[in-house]
């Protein structure tokens, strides 16, 4: 297996991080590689939330298997197009209700293996998706893209002071492994009653943008609670295609779009 | 347990056995390394410290969710302070969430350090009967990370339940990070001899939280913890202008309470999505006290009510067998029998 070409196809490469769990990390990161894919790019997600593996559901193809090939794993195709690419330990439980109970080295070792093994082939985008927390899975992730020049990190919160708490830290890891920041988002960020359009702050307001404002780092922009989202991310369903008027798929379609310019800039440089 | 890894060879012992990394059939596996460097040696003599200290703490709860964000520590410090409001009772919370320890904000205690004391390191008191223990006392600025792989958090983990003097507590709830790894493992590994009484497990109504809390619900039957039950949060939402109810999380699958039936573990109760909960979370301030008309504290109080009734057979039953082993050799066999039958008929 040649552990250089598997990453090295991939030209960028975008980590989504968060030092707080059910802020939706994997929310942000299938519609953004989603977004992309409709752009005409060629997207894969690596989910390496072995605990709590979110991403197959979200994008429909929960009850798939991985085959390996003479290069390696070959990852899931939602579609024929094979425009987007996916990579879970989903695919590998006998039963998608057993849990993955494994201490840290063995989360390491699978991790490693999802980095070097799965054949992504010609990417543009290769978004990963992390659990909550500051440890094994993230200085994992970190030490495997080494050399291999990630474009950096989209920072995910809601809006309260109790999320926001954790992405300082998570931004302490960022520094200290030398990771860009690409941007915070603030998810969850008002919630519009669809009986009275009245918007109400269900978990606060503010705080994402400003820990961005803080920490001088770019605000990518807040997106609205939207049920109809939930449900498409229960269903399997392209929110960002099916409700592409709403404010939080414009708003994601826009993350997306704002994150493909500043990382292809990236491109022209290296 | 003995785990065998997918990619493991045809006789391996399994992760967790003494052989691990060491037998022939380990050659060549992947594994190996991991296996052989990961093994404790010989029985821990931690665990019969810990069992002392903890043994005046009553009963101990977990707080587990496969899931992030659905609750946990608002749970947590909502039962314990709900628990408080009896000024009779004694409680604790401890906090073993260590990369993300959301319970000094939300106990109103962030800034505030451990101090050590001659009997280990004491709790910090919201009030007198009501003590905390985070990690995120032994940070000194709330920007600092705690990056640490699962071997140093084992650690800590351990070095919190040794050496935190709780005295005497009728509660003692622990939060927990969301997933089923090294916390979680450690803190069943560290408390087999000290009795947990069993886990209360949250989750949010929507399928993509129900997938991993099934998960959590396998992992407590796997490592034998009695399940408490099951809550749902954030069950619907009351809008404040036109009152309407709406399903911000829906529950495309059923929802919690159909999940915990599937899955034979019992059902707790619903906590809707009241806004000031957050808001308490964030400024440290208690719920009850703030908003005591909020039908949320209705919810949490009846949830509140349940758990002792829960819990009491369990503790009458370990009371019953702890004095009959004590004072077995001074009965004959058939009057231990018959006692012995009376004790559960009347639990």
């Amino acid at each position: 297996m040649d552990l250089d070409n598997n990453l090295k196809s991939v030209k960028h490469k975008i980590v989504i991080l968060s030092g707080k769990g059910g802020v939706g990390k994997s929310t942000v990161a299938t519609q953004i590689a989603l977004s992309l894919k409709q752009q005409g790019l060629k997207v894969g997600v690596l989910d390496v939330d072995l605990c709590g593996p979110s991403i197959p559901r979200m994008l429909n193809v929960e009850d798939k298997d991985i085959h390996q090939s003479s290069q390696g794993w070959v990852p899931v195709y939602p579609d024929p197009s094979q425009t987007l690419a996916v990579m879970s330990i989903a695919f590998l439980l006998n039963k998608k209700d057993d849990p993955v109970v494994w201490r840290g080295p063995k989360k390491n070792a699978m991790i490693k293996q999802f980095l070097s093994d799965v054949v992504w082939g010609d990417l543009d985008y290769l978004i990963i998706d992390t659990p909550p927390g500051t440890s094994d899975e993230h200085i994992t992730v970190v030490e495997g893209l080494q050399g291999y020049n990630p474009d950096g990190v989209v920072l995910v919160t809601t809006p309260q002071a109790v999320a926001v708490g954790d992405v300082r830290r998570e931004l302490t890891f960022c520094r200290k492994t030398k990771l860009p920041v690409l941007g915070v988002v603030e998810n969850m960020s008002g919630f519009v009653c669809p009986h009275c359009a009245e918007c109400s702050n269900v978990f606060s307001k503010g705080g994402g943008e400003a820990l961005a404002r803080e920490f001088n780092i770019p605000f990518l922009g807040c997106v609205p609670l939207d049920p109809q989202l939930s449900e498409c991310l229960e269903n399997g369903q392209s929110f960002v295609e099916a409700f592409s008027s709403s404010p939080s798929a414009q708003i994601l379609n826009k993350i997306a779009e704002t994150l493909h310019q500043r990382t292809a800039m990236n491109g022209s440089i290296s | 347990m003995s785990e065998k890894p997918e990619n493991a060879p045809e006789h391996c012992p399994g992760t967790e056995s003494e052989d691990a990394g060491k037998s022939s059939a380990c050659q060549g596996c992947p594994n190996q390394n991991i296996c052989s460097s990961a093994k404790p040696k010989g029985p821990d003599p931690d665990l019969a410290v810990i069992q002392e200290r903890l043994s005046s703490v009553k009963h101990k709860i977990l707080v587990l969710s496969g899931k992030g964000g659905v609750g946990k520590s608002t749970v947590t410090s909502m039962l314990a302070r709900g628990l408080a409001l009896d000024d009779n009772l004694q409680v604790g919370i401890l906090d073993v969430d260590i990369c993300g320890p959301s319970i000094p904000r939300v106990m109103g205690l962030e800034g505030e350090q451990v101090h050590q004391s001659g009997s280990g390191w004491s709790p910090v008191y919201v009030e007198d009967n009501l003590g905390v223990m985070s990690a995120g006392f032994l940070l000194s600025s709330p920007d600092d990370a705690i990056i640490w792989r699962g071997p140093k958090k084992n650690g800590l983990i351990k070095q919190f339940l040794r050496d935190v003097d709780w005295e005497d507590t009728n509660y003692l709830v622990i939060d927990t990070p969301p997933g089923t790894s090294d916390e979680h493992l450690s803190v069943v590994q560290y408390l087999q001899h000290a009795v947990i009484d069993g886990a209360v497990i949250v989750t949010t109504p929507q399928e993509v939280s129900l997938m991993d809390v099934r998960k959590e619900i396998n992992f407590c039957k796997k490592v034998k913890l009695p399940i408490i039950g099951v809550i749902e949060n954030m069950s619907g939402f009351i809008c404040p202008s036109c009152k309407n109810e709406s399903q911000i999380f829906p529950p495309t699958t059923g929802g919690a309470e159909k999940m915990a039936e599937d899955m034979k573990v019992p059902f707790l109760g619903k906590l809707p999505l009241d806004p000031r909960i957050g808001k308490c979370c964030d400024e440290g301030t208690s719920f009850f006290e703030e908003f005591p008309d909020s039908p949320a504290v209705t919810s949490y109080q009846q949830i509140i009510k349940d758990i002792p009734d829960n819990l009491l057979f369990g503790n009458q039953t370990k009371d019953l067998l702890h004095m009959y082993l004590t004072f077995i050799p001074l009965f004959t066999k058939s009057f231990f029998t018959s006692t012995i039958f009376k004790g559960y008929s009347s639990g």
